[in-house]
């Protein structure tokens, strides 16, 4: 790109055409890959379910994504599965079983509160309550060090009124 | 001294806790089909297209299900050892072939017809067995990944080990490495012989 800066104006009146012509070339592919993905605009009501019920679950290959935003072929097949199911009238529990019942509750972002997940529910909540019970414990050891201090002399309170006075009226 | 204890103590268990994590294999999700029935299927035999396979045709006998592909690059790593394993074994090994041509990105599926789409995927996994060897009694033929959905296939290859009741005993996803084999499938084979 370096070279293509330093390049004449004709020579760069060629490189935008050549940018053109490359834009254009992949113009037709991209469109075409749009369509492939494009849901069935005939029942929008279908595919809304089908978006919900996919961004609940977890696409297994990259397992950071949910099914609906995944491009891996699995989450395809399984969006293609959901959809066929939405078609044939299942509820949206016998959906989420029929993954459940294949993949596991790892497939779901919200698994159900069972002995094998109880401590991915009840962490969080135990680490607060360990945190603030940490936190009352110190800020009470804290009062009481303030209150057992012992409290100032005459000599020393007369003298520290002496100096506040003086930093008033200079 | 006491405060400092309880502070390094508590970051030591934390430490832990992330190192376990860690170790885990976050690809080794336990599966729910382990102890349920091998789901039903039929499907074309790679060698005789025209005939079918199913499980219900392993009623009472011990097996194992191998899913593969000639795109998968991992099968390539385990098939010496499934090579091997077959040269000796006690159980039939079912090959399931996985998305031969759809599951290959080389193909654009809108440009291949479905009576093609067969006749490729029969060239390639023949092929691709003349290669590297045919460790199966059979495979079979899942174009497109509808049976791998019911096993809960989400990584080629997997394999399943199906007693004699037709019950899933076990599930390993990924290559079966020698170590797999001897340690945990070879044990399981032998017992559910029993």
């Amino acid at each position: 790109m370096i070279s293509a800066l330093k390049a004449t104006p004709q020579r760069r009146g060629v490189l935008a055409l050549w940018l053109l012509a490359v834009l254009f070339a992949f113009l037709p592919l991209r469109v075409a890959l749009a369509a492939d993905t494009a849901p069935p605009a005939a029942d929008p009501v279908a595919e809304k379910r089908l978006l919900k019920l996919s961004e609940e679950l977890r696409c297994l290959v990259c397992q950071n994504q949910n099914i609906a935003d995944s491009h891996a072929e699995l989450a395809e097949d399984l969006r293609r599965e959901i959809r066929g199911m939405i078609q044939a009238g299942k509820s949206d529990k016998e959906i989420i079983d029929f993954m459940v019942a294949r993949y596991g509750d790892f497939v779901l972002y919200r698994p159900p509160v069972k002995a094998t997940t109880i401590l991915l529910w009840a962490g969080p909540l135990l680490l607060m309550v360990f945190g603030m019970v940490a936190l009352i414990r110190y800020l009470r050891q804290r009062n009481l060090r303030v209150v057992d201090d012992a409290p100032l002399s005459d000599a020393d309170a007369q003298r520290a009124e002496a100096l506040l006075n003086e930093a008033k009226n200079p | 001294m006491n405060k400092y204890f309880w502070i390094l103590g508590g970051f030591a268990a934390l430490v832990v806790l992330l190192a376990v994590g860690l170790g885990l294999n976050p690809r080794d999700v336990p599966s729910p089909l382990v102890g349920k029935p091998a789901p039903a299927f039929t499907l074309p035999v790679l060698a005789a297209p025209d005939r079918s396979f199913g499980p219900k045709d392993m009623q009472g006998k011990v097996w194992l299900l191998n899913v593969w592909s000639s795109w998968c690059v991992s099968c390539r790593q385990e098939h010496p050892v499934l090579v091997q394993f077959a040269k000796n074994a006690s159980v039939p090994l079912v090959g399931l072939n996985y998305k031969e041509v759809r599951g290959d990105a080389e193909f654009d599926m809108s440009k291949i017809p479905a009576a093609e789409e067969k006749r490729l995927a029969i060239g390639r996994a023949n092929q691709w067995l003349g290669q590297h060897g045919n460790p199966y009694t059979l495979s079979v033929l899942d174009l497109d990944g509808r049976v791998g959905i019911d096993y809960g296939v989400y990584g080629v290859p997997e394999t399943y080990v199906i007693d004699k009741a037709g019950t899933i005993r076990m599930k390993h996803t990924g290559p079966i490495s020698p170590d797999v084999l001897a340690g945990k499938i070879l044990p399981l084979l032998a017992e559910l012989a029993k």
